[in-house]
This record gives C-alpha cells, structure tokens and sequence, in this order.
C-alpha cells in the first residue's frame, strides 16, 4: 500500500455496550483515508478495546487510541467528548470526522462548541484541494449537490451512515491507550441498556444495495410477509413508509424517507407507496426504481424506471415465481 | 417549571424545495413556510404537560427571519404561553455554531428547568443544535428520546443506540429532543386561535443578546451548489395478467438481479 498524506484524520468510531464496532466503521475511515491517515479514537466498554481495535485495523485504521470505560451507570456522551478533545488535543488533526448516529451527533455538537471548531453536517463524503478540505453533502432529498468549507480551524464532520462508498486499505494500527481528563460536566445517566432482539438476516437498510419496501397498500403487519418474501429472493433490505410504520407494519428502524433513513441503492422496489415527497426524499437517488401501485396516477410513477399499475397482491406473487424460477 | 420549545420554521416540504444556486441559501419564496412538523410534537409535549400542571409556562423559541411571527402563532394557539424572536439580518444563512449561540442566550435570557427540541430540523437536517446548546449552557442533554417522562426535577426517557436501546435520566435543568414517535401536535381550537391573538412575542436581535456575528470565530460555508437533474418516467406498463413475470424479465434484462 502507498503512504497516504500524512495529515492526521481523527475519526471517532462507535462501540456497541456489547463490543460491536459500529458498522459505519468502515465509510468513517474510507472517508478519512481520501484527505489523510486515518487515526481511529474508541472509547469502549470494559474488555472490549482490543477486538474493536483490531477490527478498527481491519477497515483502515493506522493507529488507535483507545480507553474502555463503562457504559451503563455512566454519563451520556461525556466519555466520548472528552475522550475525542484530548485527542484532539494530542494529535492536532485536519479534520475530525463522527458518524451522523444519535450518538455521534450529540458528540460532534459538544466537541464543535468547546473546541470552536466550525460543524459540517450530514456529509456524503469529503476531499481535498489545494485550498483545504471540501465537504460533500446532498440535500433536499438528493435534488441538490452541496460543498462546504470552513473558514479556518478543522472541519468537524458528521458522515451519513450508509452515505460513503469510500473503502481504505486494511492496515496493521499501532494502538494507543488513550488516557483522558474527565471534565465531569453535567450529563444524562444510561440508567440501562436493552440489546436489541436477534437481528434478521437480512441486509441493513442502510447502505443496501437493494431495497424492497411497503407502504400503507400493503395493508397490515401479516400481509408485510409479501414485501419480505420478495427482499428474501432479491436478496434485499425491507424498507417501508411512514404510514407503514406508523401502522405498526414494521418497526420504526424500517422507515425510508425525509425523516427516515436515506437509502441510495442499486434498485428499490415500491409497493404500495404513494410516492409522497417526503418519501421520495429518502430514495429518489435509487439507480433504478420499480414501483407496484394499482392507482395510474401515484406520484411514485413520475421517478419509476419500471411502473406496474397494478394489484400488488397478484404481481409480487408472480413477480416471486419468476424469479424463484429463473434462480433455479 | 419554565419549558422553553425550540421550534423552526421552515420550507413546507409538501412542496419541491429550491435552493438557490448562487447563494446556496434555501429561496424562501418557493415554499409556504410552516412550523417544522417536528417542532409541532415539540410543542406538544410541552403543552400537555402544562395542562397537567397549570403553573407552567411555556416559551417557544425560535432564531429565524421576518416571516416568523406568522408561524409561531401556530404554536401559541396550541397553548404555549409565550415567544421569542431572535431577529437579525446578520443571521440569514447562519452556520450552526452562530444559530447555536444565538438560541442558548436567548434561553439564558427567557429562564428556564427545561428545553426541549426536536431531533432533527427538515431542512437543517443536522441533529446537533441540542447538544450544542447543552455544552454552551453547561447542562445535560437528552437527545432523540423515543419516549419523555417529566417530573419536578428531572426527566427520563428512552432512545435507541447502536445494538438496541437506552434509558436515560438527568436533573433539570436540562435539554431534551424528541423523535417523531412522540404524539402527533394538536390542532389547535378556535378559542386556541384568537387567545393566540393577545399573547406576547418578543423580538430581539443580536446586539440585544450581546452577540457578534463578525467575531473572529471560524464558520463553515457553502462553495458550491449544483442542482441534479430532475429524474424522468420510465417504462409504465399497466398488468394484464403478465405484469410480474415482464418485471422479471426487465430486472434479469438489466441485471439487477
Ligand atoms: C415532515 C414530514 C416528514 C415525513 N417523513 C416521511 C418519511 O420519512 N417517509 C415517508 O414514507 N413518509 C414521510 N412523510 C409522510 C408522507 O407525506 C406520506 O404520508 C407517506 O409517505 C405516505 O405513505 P404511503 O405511500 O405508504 O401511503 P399512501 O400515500 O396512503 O399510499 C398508499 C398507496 O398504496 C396504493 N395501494 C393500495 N392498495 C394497493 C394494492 N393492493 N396494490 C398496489 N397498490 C396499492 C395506493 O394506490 C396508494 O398510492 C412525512 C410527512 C411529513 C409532513
Ligand atoms: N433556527 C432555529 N430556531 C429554533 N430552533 C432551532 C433552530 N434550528 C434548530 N433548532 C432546534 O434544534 C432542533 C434540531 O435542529 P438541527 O440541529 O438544525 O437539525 C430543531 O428541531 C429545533 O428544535
């Protein structure tokens, strides 16, 4: 592998209480690597730094700093923040980079304030020119391509999870143990933590390269079967729509839209979606877009590279068979 | 309990929203402008509880331009007590760490126990403005909550996280936001509507609050817009009985299978 820059790029990468390295991992430092040398910082749970290290290596980490603290009975966020400041402080980096996640949003807000560093949101990639580092973003829904810069100091950037095709060379990360001063600022406590049950075995709708999802013309929770049974053949995430979801269909995890997860897949299927805006916004940047509707006029029809107006009750089952049988 | 509601307004986004392509500013006159449906279960919450708990008052806060007041008797005819404007030229297309300061001191100005927001603006889509705010006020933060309990002295809630889910506490005062699986906002009553009419919304600006929009502090700016080309129809056939095995064709044909 050839040396990248060796402008320092520190990125933040999240731990699950139960030692996941957070799948995101792997675009926050394909992201890194485009502008400089990936340093990861984790802040894991106890007995659980080394394997996310390594796993950190694993996708393109050149050095680690990590620390292990506990996670539930602890401040919300204030571990990570103070961890990544005195990061910060120790490596001097062009840029620091936090997956825009729940967690990493609240981390990139306070580490922006207390270092004065300026914010660049919701990006879906980052570069570097002869004047600094350009941040990529796309908006309202994908209609408008976006760069940002700051006007001086480091960017701090929260990637789109799912949003980076960027992918770094494995590397063998020189690991650090990261020793840093608690400030004790006032914070919420993780009372407790409730693993999520068995994840299927489905594709994560985020970063799918498929995609099947249902709206309310699917009708109800059971009748979702069908939109999975054709994900299951595609080999292809679930998605839904609000109304879906709000229905109780599927989870809320499912929901694809403006206010939901923005999906960029190779092919998504629509069933029974109207194609509201606000749906649109979450999947318009589809390569290719099929949609089952039986209305003639559903919005959805305007951006379908395949429409079928019709039942969705009698096409999947057929479209199902087709394709079972032409795997065969 | 003195709650303060962040509330935004922004581009109904029932409508194709447009930026404009020199500035890079949202152009304001493509869309109606609405109360961010977020910041309506903002409201919300904070309404319901005050009905419950009648010495309660509710401020809604809002950074934002001319066009504010309109929308802000939105959320006053819901049952907030009161606004609060920051008005000011030098705020049009401000970047997040000026929005941020301009909204913690007008909250330090208003008095609060609690703040609460949403988890994301629409049009903002950026999920960090709570926490920036926690930082500048040195409180905590109880961000993207899924579920809001309010007490006296503090609040609880839950929220998802990488593998599954947490449950949260801080004291008050604090900053909390809410996701869309909160209650839908009420419609507000008639009555609502015209009591609406004789609340109070100051406006300041950011000389009032002390502010500088030129300090020498770093800020992150647009270099360049492009709009993508608008997406067309493609093939729609309508089912004759064959239509799902010609979609099996088509996917097979241009191998997305
Ligand atoms: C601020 C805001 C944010 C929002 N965010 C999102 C978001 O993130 N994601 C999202 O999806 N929505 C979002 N919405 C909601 C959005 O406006 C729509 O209400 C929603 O997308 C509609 O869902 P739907 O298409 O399933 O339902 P509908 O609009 O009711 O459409 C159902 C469709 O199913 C078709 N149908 C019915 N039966 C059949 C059948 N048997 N076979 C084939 N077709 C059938 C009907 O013809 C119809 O077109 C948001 C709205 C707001 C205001
Ligand atoms: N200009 C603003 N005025 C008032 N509240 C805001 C403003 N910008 C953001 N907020 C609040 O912060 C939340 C998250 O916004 P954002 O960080 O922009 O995605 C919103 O739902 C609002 O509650």
């Amino acid at each position: 592998m050839t040396e990248l820059a060796v402008d320092p790029v520190l990125v933040l990468l999240g731990v699950s209480p139960t030692g996941e390295l957070a799948t995101n991992a792997a675009e926050l430092l394909g992201a890194a690597a485009r502008i400089g040398t990936p340093v990861a910082v984790i802040i894991a749970g106890p007995g659980h730094g080394q394997d996310a290290a390594t796993a950190a290596g694993a996708r393109g980490a050149h050095r680690v700093l990590l620390a292990e603290t506990p996670y539930v009975d602890s401040a919300l966020t204030a571990q990570l923040v103070d961890g990544l400041v005195t990061a910060y402080e120790r490596v001097n980096p062009s840029a620091v980079l936090i997956a825009n996640s729940i967690e990493g949003r609240d981390v990139a807000g306070r580490f922006a304030v207390r270092t004065q560093n300026a914010l660049a949101v919701d990006a879906i990639g980052v570069d570097r020119d002869a004047e600094g580092i350009i941040v990529h973003h796309s908006v309202y829904g994908g209609a408008y391509d976006v760069d940002s810069a700051v006007t001086f100091g480091i960017p701090v950037v929260t990637i789109r999870e799912g949003g980076v095709e960027d992918r770094a060379a494995a590397a063998n990360p020189t690991i650090d143990s990261l020793e840093y001063v608690q400030t004790g600022r006032t914070a919420a406590t993780i009372v407790s933590f409730t693993p999520e049950q068995a994840r299927s075995s489905r594709p994560a709708l985020r970063g799918a390269t498929r995609v099947v999802a249902g709206g309310r013309g699917v009708g109800s929770a059971e009748d979702f079967a069908l939109v999975e049974q054709l994900a299951d053949v595609l080999g292809a995430a679930v998605g839904a729509s609000r109304v879906a979801v709000d229905s109780g269909y599927v989870p809320h995890s499912y929901q694809v839209g403006q206010t939901g997860v923005s999906v960029a897949p190779q092919l998504y299927i629509a069933l029974g979606i109207s194609g509201a805006i606000q749906h649109r916004a979450g999947m318009q940047t589809a390569k290719t877009i099929v949609a089952i509707n039986k209305d003639p006029e559903a919005l959805i029809f305007e951006i379908a590279d395949f429409g079928v107006v019709g039942d969705l009750f009698t096409v999947v089952p057929q479209l199902v068979s087709a394709l079972t049988a032409k795997k065969e | 309990m003195k709650i303060v509601v962040l509330v935004k307004e922004v581009p109904d986004t029932y409508a194709e929203r447009l930026l404009n392509l020199e500035t890079g500013l949202a152009d304001r006159d493509a869309n109606d402008r609405v109360l961010d449906e977020i910041g309506e279960r903002a409201v919300e919450v904070a309404v319901s509880y005050a009905e419950s708990h009648p010495d309660t008052e509710v401020t809604v806060l809002t950074v934002g331009p001319q066009t504010v007041p309109a929308t802000l008797r939105k959320a006053l005819a819901m049952g907030a007590t009161s606004g609060f404007h920051v008005l000011d030229d030098a705020l049009l297309g401000a970047d997040l760490m000026l929005t941020a300061e301009a909204l913690a001191t007008a909250a330090e100005r208003i008095g609060f126990d609690l703040i609460i927001a949403g988890d994301v603006s629409t049009d903002g889509n950026a999920g960090v403005i709570p926490a920036m705010l926690a930082e500048r006020l040195g409180i905590a933060h109880a961000t993207s909550l899924n579920s809001l309990e309010i007490s006296d002295t503090d609040i609880g809630g839950e929220r998802e996280t990488y593998g599954g889910t947490i449950t949260l506490t801080a004291a008050l005062p604090a900053i909390v936001s809410i996701t869309e699986r909160l209650p839908d906002a009420r419609f507000p009553s008639f009555k609502g509507i015209m009591a609406a009419k004789k609340k109070s919304i100051v406006t300041v600006d950011l000389a009032d609050l002390g502010i500088d929009a030129d300090a020498d502090v770093p800020r992150s700016i647009i270099i360049a817009v492009s709009a993508k080309p608008a997406r067309s129809a493609g093939i729609k056939i309508l089912d004759e009985g064959n239509a799902g095995q010609q979609l099996a064709d088509y996917l097979v044909q241009n191998r997305l299978v």
